[in-house]
């Protein structure tokens, strides 16, 4: 019944993609992490700290008219593992989505310390970061091989 | 070709393959017998910043195989300066040379410069992160002098938050189950989450502030130099400094095998009488800073160094 409820505090979109299972407070995070903006120009619905049988709360979104590919939700591994997605199509569910954090997050974000070669941002090559645990999640770059801060890495997304 | 960017490039086995390695080369490094292993090969030496031993230690290294070595020269002189990236710099060094030497203030250049490169790249050291040819050139040295590199107890003492040499060498000597004390100013300790990482690979570590009451029992006295600008002033760097030195006198009751090293320069944190005496070490390790990375260089370059090398003449 919780589920129904919070499902209806926005309407049912007709074509898109819904964000399920995003921790509590970071919808926001998420949204900045899928460049979805005024710029993409689609309607995008958000509700935040609603009650969540599992996670106790937790926020949803949904966009219209766009189905992200698993690329773009795989980006989301590092603010909301455990979201699921749902490809929506004539208002029915098309296609469910899991999240995959797999070794290496790359191109998603710039290493945190502040003498990493990567912090120029003339050089090339991919921002790699590699996973080395998933519970807790901790990652290394793959060059400096400092640990990140996962909260101070949320303000380096590329 | 995979370079070596990190000690962790290495297995202990492949360690001590190189280092068997480079005491065959010693009258190679010595100049007794000529022995042209890498004859036709480049060494690009790229010091981004500045560097003594390391570069001409390279540059001898390659030398005394019959290679040949090519200089990036002064960074305020080359294309570094009109704003070249790392990766075009190492693009263009890569198709004029065989094996990359490289020196870099920002951590990470190193692995940066191997996916960029080739060639095998030879971290000469990437900011505050890794210096595994020094490693080498100092593990080379411990087990020179005591015959193995298992069990010994070694003080790592003076600057340990700083020096990369010494967080290299930390590591290195836990995995060979080295008991390691490192003595340092508070201010000056070794990072927690290096101490940390050591205590979860099984080291056996000690930390104090007292390097003198330890040296008896040292089979090792690894020093380092002290920097002055660290202290917000000149009396708390006189007073902190002055008990993280040497001098002749500090070392009547050490073992009689215990060596004392230092990676070089030092200021006056080894008083010169320490020069004359038996544990002195400083000057042959940086001696075995060419015959470690001469040994390096063939193994990167697939070069096999002979099983015997003759003493004297050519080889």
């Amino acid at each position: 019944m919780a589920q129904e409820h919070n499902m209806r505090r926005v309407t049912a979109i007709r074509n898109g993609t819904v964000i399920d299972h995003i921790p509590s407070g970071h919808a926001m995070r998420v949204l900045e992490m899928l460049a979805v903006d005024k710029s993409t120009s689609v309607p995008v619905s958000m509700v935040m700290n609603v009650p969540s049988k599992k996670m106790g709360t937790k926020d949803i979104i949904k966009v219209e008219d766009r189905e992200l590919n698993q690329d773009e939700l795989n980006r989301l591994a590092l603010v909301a593992p455990d979201a699921r997605v749902a490809i929506i199509r004539a208002y029915s569910v098309a296609e469910k989505m899991t999240i995959e954090l797999g070794d290496e997050v790359t191109n998603v974000v710039r290493c945190t310390f502040s003498n990493c070669i990567t912090t120029n941002p003339r050089e090339p090559l991919a921002h790699r970061l590699k996973v080395m645990s998933r519970e807790p999640l901790e990652l290394r770059c793959h060059y400096c091989g400092r640990p990140q801060d996962l909260e101070e890495l949320i303000h380096n997304l590329l | 070709m995979p370079g070596l960017i990190t000690m962790d490039d290495l297995s202990n086995e492949e360690i001590m393959s190189i280092l068997d390695d480079a005491e065959r080369l010693l009258p190679v490094a010595e100049g007794r017998t000529y022995l042209p292993l890498l004859q036709g090969k480049i060494l690009g030496n790229l010091f981004f910043e500045p560097s003594t031993r390391t570069r001409m230690s390279f540059e001898t290294a390659m030398k005394r195989l019959g290679g040949d070595v090519v200089n990036l020269g002064d960074v305020k002189t080359s294309s570094v300066v009109k704003g070249e990236t790392l990766y075009d710099t190492i693009q263009m060094v890569d198709g004029y040379t065989d094996i990359i030497a490289m020196r870099h203030p920002r951590q990470g250049a190193a692995q940066y410069a191997q996916d960029a490169a080739s060639v095998p790249i030879l971290n000469g050291g990437d900011g505050a992160g890794h210096h595994p040819t020094q490693t080498m050139l100092d593990l080379f040295t411990i087990r020179q002098a005591h015959g193995t590199l298992e069990g010994l107890k070694v003080i790592l003492a003076g600057d340990l938050r700083y020096g990369r040499t010494v967080h290299s060498l930390s590591h290195a000597l836990t995995r060979f189950g080295c008991e390691l004390i490192f003595a340092s100013p508070e201010l000056l300790k070794m990072p927690t989450e290096i101490v940390n990482d050591l205590t979860k690979h099984g080291a056996n570590v000690t930390e104090t502030e007292e390097l003198l009451g330890s040296i008896a029992d040292a089979d090792v006295v690894y020093m380092t130099r002290i920097q002055k600008e660290r202290f917000a002033d000149e009396d708390e760097y006189t007073k902190v400094a002055g008990a993280y030195k040497l001098n002749a006198s500090n070392l009547e009751g050490a073992k009689e095998n215990m060596i004392i090293m230092h990676p070089l320069p030092r200021v006056d944190e080894i008083h010169p009488s320490v020069d004359g005496t038996r544990h002195a070490r400083y000057f042959q390790q940086a001696f075995n800073g060419v015959v470690a990375r001469m040994a390096l260089l063939c193994r990167l370059l697939g070069i096999k160094v002979p099983e015997t090398i003759a003493d004297g003449g050519e080889a």
